[in-house]
């Protein structure tokens, strides 16, 4: 009976669950395990563990190792020489656990429903994402075709309503008797909710009615339902963040510039703005952050604007949202409010309104009172003394003189100097003499200001105004005039001169004195005249005139290296008072010797130097040779402490002989010629004049007056044509005058070259100044000579002499004198010139010439000579090492050569033969 | 039956032209082959250096990156780099493939008239008007020069290199040759201004071109002279001085818009090839084929030898 009843129940009874397993017999009931040990497992059986690595599975080891032993190993090396390693691109699958694959996995394999199929509301990140794609992609808009394809996501409420009639855009609600409501379609924001009452909603709609016939019904208008959504972030109240569709594209520089109105129309054509953008990357771009090595510049930063940019016609006022999503307070958009009641321009936040009180008001405060005495108009008072006659007259003056004799109690803030306004600033005073301003001008310029200086101040003293003053610029030949000219020059910089430990004239004591005396008192401001007595009584007067002129230099000199020049370079390597110098140990000894030598091409030794030379460690490294002193920490020629040089050697003075005896032209070649061993440096040019004097007597002559040529240093040509003679017409005394200024205002390079070389000897511690006046000269000449005009290449390639030039010059008669002669001395200073790029075709002429001098020689030449010669130059080419045996025959070589020059120059020269040469011959 | 070895055939002088290259870039201030002869460099006044073909005449890279007019320029020995200098008082080392500047060694206080490289391109030595050599090191990247040669009392007008030796041509008058195998410095005085020195093949005798119109032979060991050679015009520029390829003539640029061959031995004048208009800039020979490369107003002319017959080309 029970077993029946209990079938019954069975049949009658719903089971949940699965039943129990019947319990064994004599098995106790299991206890119910407690919560904290209940533990879970995987399909696999794992415990605690549902899925991979990657998906919060915390059993560590073997099961998070990609799913091997190993774990994930890299790749094995492949050689990219066989075989190139085939870059495969490792997904995040490939570090994924099989578990992370599958259906709870972050990557699912399985098929799901995604969410456009899904018939519900679309992920809001991902329909912006998608909006942006659309912006971006190649085709703007391209993603709209996607809607196309795509399911249609119609909810099924939406269905419902279609199905009843409804239309997008309309209302829900029984259609009413009212004129249709333009709609305003707003493409974004698609909400479908219910209406309003009509009455409510559109009431004020219906005042301009016009018509309206009886039968015609309307939807009701689609409503805005309340936004009722939380606010969930920490952002202020109404932001909304940045578009970056909106903002990202920089859209309104692009667009049509709109004073008027915000340019709200524009922002429903940003999409086809943005097409205008073509390629342009997405991201913050602009100048101010630097235009990226993959990014193009911005395409036009100064743009200019063109009237096309602006409206020409007054629209009305609807100031729309041109803001592009920024959440700079928008202005409201009433149209019709009155003037004074803008308290709140701002978009009112929903849920606030605007308030009906007004908010205290600022207090504001009058303008100060004006003193009752004030006048707002300036004055300036002159500062002339009103008892003068000539007022106009030394007003102008003043004017061109720029001001020269103002009171200093009257400087306006603009006419102190830098040295007053540091004063009142209280600044410390620069390291070295400030170079004045009347250094930069030329000594023309100086002259005349002084001038003017001078004429003003007579004037102020109502003296009669000196009638030569202005001609006498003109006058410089005499010799008081050059005295005051350099007095003039040297002005008021001597204040230091003389003071130190500057003696020029080191080796004549009783010069040096002299000298001393001298500048002592021309910084006492004595003139010319008064200075004569400092001079010894029993020189002439010629050479009187001579010394003060070389001290006058050396004083100048003396001034410009301390003053102008101090402030250009860098300090010296050596003290000034340190007598000891460190220069090489081997010097290349004297060059007279070799020139000699090489004039009878007795190269070999006599013209051969050999040192001890210490290449460096590393450059012997580099060069793969051992290094020849390995124990010697020197590098380059071994240095020893010397005495240092007297500067004024190598000062440049005028030569007087040539000045006075008033030289000719081949005059100055000559001395140009003997003095061209002592200036090494200088790019000499050998020409044919020179050639003709080269004989061997000069150059006896030369080695013994060597000491005189120490004495009386060398003369540039230039400085000749400068101290010029007085019969010279004037019109060529005034260009002269132009040179000596040029050269004054400038110390000639030899100068320069001089004292660096003196100091340092061997460094080339002049490099310094080189660039500098390489600076300054090669735009100049560079330019002349890429327009390649003909006259360039008349003074460059006719000789280097200036004497020659100048003429050359003038003959073809180019207004630029200075320039050319600048180039000239550019060419002079740094050796060799580069090639004119397109030069013109003179030089066939010249050609033609050297053409048929080669033929007349090569008539010349004995077989017997060649035969010889190739005798020796086979020797020469087998052998080498024969010592003493090719000395001799060297010598004998040598003196062959010299017959065979002097073969040559007699072909060259046939017609200027000097007794010398014919004596040797 | 063993036939007489030809007699070597009788070395031939570059006297016709086979090609021209339109440079385009301004005056070319240096024309310079490459190691083995097959491309070579052109500077340019307009800052550029250009690679060429000279023999297709096909134009193969241009390098940009100076400041200032390009005055040498010089290929490595694996042509993967190139070494030039400018008057921007800088030298560049370019590579070649990808046509950047490698580096840049600052420190030259004047236009750098000649560089070269080392045999092993580890060095390149650079000769300026400031009258020093510097020499850089290309291995590593050390700013300041190696060495410094400032012997020279003027600016350095050439710098060659040979195995163990750099030699370099001042316009104080001197050729210097610095030995670095032996460590000496000799210095032999010629008087007029170095426009260009060149070590033979031999690497026996020293070729110095003056500005006195006159290339001298010199002796590398004792200095003595065994060769004269004039005739050209060079008293104003820096104009190039060559040796053939088998050491039997010198060649030398002129003013005159020639180039001048001398029969090394004789001292004769060989050839006075007319290549243009103007003063030639500058001169290169081939190393190994008697063919020139001339450099004059903005363009570059290859020259052959007569018997050459150019490709596709009848005559």
């Amino acid at each position: 009976k029970m077993a029946e009843s209990s079938d019954s129940e069975e049949e009658d009874l719903v089971s949940y669950g699965s039943a129990l397993q019947p319990l064994q017999e004599g098995e106790r009931i299991k206890k119910p395990v407690p919560l904290q040990e209940q533990t879970v497992k995987d399909a696999k059986g794992r415990y605690q563990r549902f899925h991979g690595a990657f998906t919060g599975g915390f059993s560590a080891g073997y099961f998070n190792t990609v799913g091997t032993k190993e774990g994930w190993t890299p790749s094995a090396f492949v050689s990219s020489r066989q075989k190139r390693a085939d870059r495969t691109v490792l997904g995040p699958e490939d570090f994924m656990d099989e578990e992370d694959l599958s259906e709870f996995g972050i990557a699912p394999k399985d098929i799901t429903t995604t969410d456009d199929f899904a018939s519900k509301a679309k992920d809001r990140i991902k329909e912006k994402a998608r909006q942006i794609a659309g912006v971006v992609a190649p085709i703007p808009g391209t993603t709209a075709f996607d809607d196309l394809i795509g399911p249609s996501k119609i909810t099924v409420g939406v269905e419902l309503l279609r199905k009843m009639g409804w239309k997008e855009g309309q209302g829900i609600g029984p259609r009413v008797k009212r004129k249709p409501r333009r709609q305003k379609p707003d493409p974004t924001v698609k909400i479908y909710g219910c209406a309003l009452p009509p009455g409510l909603s559109e009431g004020s709609e219906d005042e301009e009615d016009e018509y309206q016939p009886e039968n015609v019904t309307f939807a009701p208008k689609d409503v805005m339902p309340v936004d009722l959504t939380p606010k969930e972030n920490v952002h202020g109240l109404g932001y909304k963040g940045l578009d970056p569709s909106q903002a990202l594209f920089g859209a309104s520089g692009r667009e049509h510039l709109n004073l008027f109105t915000g340019g709200s129309e524009e922002t429903s054509n940003l999409l086809g703005d943005l097409r205008h953008s073509k390629g342009r990357k997405l991201g913050i771009t602009g100048q101010a952050f630097g235009v990226g090595a993959l990014e193009e510049e911005d395409d036009d930063i100064y743009a200019t604007d063109t009237l096309s940019k602006y409206d020409t016609v007054l629209k009305d006022e609807e100031p729309g949202d041109g803001l592009y999503g920024w959440t700079a307070p928008k202005q409201y958009k009433s149209k019709k409010r009155p003037e004074g009641d803008f308290k709140y321009i701002g978009k009112v936040l929903a849920g606030f309104s605007l308030a009906s009180k007004p908010s205290a008001p600022v207090k504001v405060y009058p303008a100060p009172s004006l003193p009752r005495n004030y006048r707002p108009v300036h004055r300036f008072r002159p500062v002339l003394p009103a008892g003068s006659e000539s007022c106009h007259l030394q007003k102008a003056l003043e004017e061109s003189a720029g001001k020269l004799e103002r009171d200093p109690a009257h400087h306006s803030r603009h006419a102190l100097n830098a040295a007053q306004r540091r004063e009142q600033l209280g600044e410390a005073e620069l390291k070295g003499p400030a170079p004045s301003v009347l250094e930069y001008l030329s000594e023309k310029d100086r002259e005349r200001l002084k001038q003017v200086k001078q004429a003003s101040e007579q004037q102020v003293k109502a003296k009669p105004v000196p009638q030569e003053s202005p001609s006498s610029r003109f006058q410089v030949a005499s010799p008081e005039d050059a005295a005051h000219k350099w007095q003039m020059l040297l002005g008021g910089q001597l204040a230091n001169a003389g003071s130190s430990d500057f003696k020029p004239f080191a080796k004549n004591p009783e010069k040096q004195k002299r000298y001393e005396n001298f500048v002592k008192s021309l910084k006492q401001g004595e003139r010319g005249e008064r200075l004569e007595r400092f001079f010894d009584q029993n020189m002439t007067e010629w050479e009187r005139g001579r010394e003060q002129e070389e001290f006058y230099r050396a004083a100048m000199f003396y001034r410009s290296s301390n003053s102008t020049l101090s402030s250009r370079f860098t300090r010296a390597k050596y003290e000034d008072d340190v007598d000891k110098v460190e220069v090489p140990r081997d010097q290349e000894n004297d060059i007279d010797d070799k020139e000699t030598a090489v004039k009878m091409k007795m190269f070999g030794k006599l013209t051969r130097d050999n040192f001890e030379w210490h290449p460096d460690k590393l450059l012997c490294k580099r060069f793969n040779v051992r290094d020849p002193y390995p124990d010697s920490s020197v590098v380059g020629l071994p240095k020893v402490k010397r005495d240092k040089y007297s500067v004024f050697n190598f000062l440049t003075v005028p030569e007087p002989t040539t000045s006075v005896t008033q030289a000719t032209n081949e005059k100055v070649q000559e001395s140009n010629s003997l003095n061209k061993p002592k200036k090494s440096s200088r790019w000499d040019v050998s020409d044919k004049e020179k050639e003709k004097k080269d004989s061997i007597s000069e150059f006896i002559s030369l080695a013994r007056s060597k000491a005189d040529a120490q004495q009386q240093p060398p003369v540039p040509a230039k400085e000749e044509c400068g101290t010029g003679t007085a019969e010279t017409p004037p019109s060529v005394v005034a260009e002269e005058d132009k040179d000596q200024e040029e050269e004054s205002r400038r110390p000639p390079m030899d100068l320069f070259k001089a004292i660096f070389v003196s100091s340092s000897d061997e460094k080339s511690s002049s490099s310094e100044e080189e660039e500098e006046s390489d600076e300054e000269q090669q735009p100049t000449t560079s330019g002349r000579q890429s327009e390649t005009t003909e006259q360039v290449d008349v003074a460059d390639s006719s000789s280097s002499n200036l004497q020659e030039s100048v003429t050359a010059a003038t003959d073809s008669g180019i207004p630029s004198l200075p320039t050319s002669k600048q180039e000239l001395d550019a060419a002079e200073e740094f050796g060799p010139k580069l090639p004119p790029a397109f030069s013109s075709g003179r030089f066939c002429k010249h050609l033609n010439r050297k053409e048929k001098h080669r033929k007349i020689r090569e008539r010349h030449k004995t077989k017997k000579e060649r035969k010889r010669k190739k005798e020796k130059k086979k020797k020469h080419k087998k052998q080498k090492n024969k010592g003493k045996h090719k000395n001799k025959k060297s010598e004998k070589d040598s003196s062959s050569d010299t017959t065979d020059s002097s073969d040559s120059l007699s072909d060259m020269d046939t017609t200027g033969l000097s007794p010398k040469e014919l004596l040797r011959r | 039956m063993a036939f007489p070895r030809p007699r070597p055939a009788r070395p031939e002088l570059p006297r016709q032209r086979v090609q021209s290259l339109q440079c385009g870039q301004g005056a070319v201030r240096a024309a310079r082959f490459n190691a083995d002869g097959n491309y070579c460099l052109t500077c340019g006044s307009d800052k550029t250096l250009k690679l060429w073909n000279p023999h297709k005449g096909t134009a193969l890279r241009t390098y940009q990156g100076h400041g200032y007019e390009v005055l040498d320029a010089a290929g490595s020995f694996d042509n993967s780099q190139i070494c030039s200098g400018g008057a921007d008082k800088a030298v560049a080392l370019w590579d070649v493939s990808t046509g950047q500047v490698v580096r840049k060694y600052r420190g030259h206080a004047g236009k750098v008239n000649c560089v070269q490289f080392n045999e092993e391109a580890t060095v390149i030595v650079s000769g300026s008007i400031d009258s020093t050599v510097r020499c850089w090191d290309c291995r590593s990247r050390r700013p300041d020069p190696i060495q410094v040669l400032d012997e020279a009392k003027d600016g350095i007008s050439s710098v060659k290199l040979s195995a163990h030796e750099i030699l370099t041509g001042s316009v104080d008058g001197r050729v210097r040759r610095y030995d670095l195998r032996t460590g000496q410095l000799c210095s032999d005085y010629i008087g007029s201004p170095i426009t260009s020195v060149c070590f033979s093949k031999d690497g026996q005798c020293v070729l110095a071109a003056s500005l006195d119109s006159t290339l001298r032979l010199l002796d590398k060991d004792t200095g003595e002279l065994l060769g004269e050679y004039k005739g050209h015009r060079s008293t104003t520029y820096r104009l190039d001085c060559v040796l053939n390829e088998l050491d039997t003539h010198v060649g030398c640029a002129s003013e005159d818009s020639h180039v001048y061959f001398w029969d090394l031995l004789e001292g004769s004048l060989a050839l006075s090839l007319p290549v243009g208009q103007g003063v030639v800039q500058s001169l290169a020979f081939h190393p190994s084929l008697p063919c020139l490369l001339v450099a004059t107003q903005g363009q570059v002319t290859l020259w052959r030898e007569d018997t050459f017959q150019p490709e596709g080309d009848p005559d």
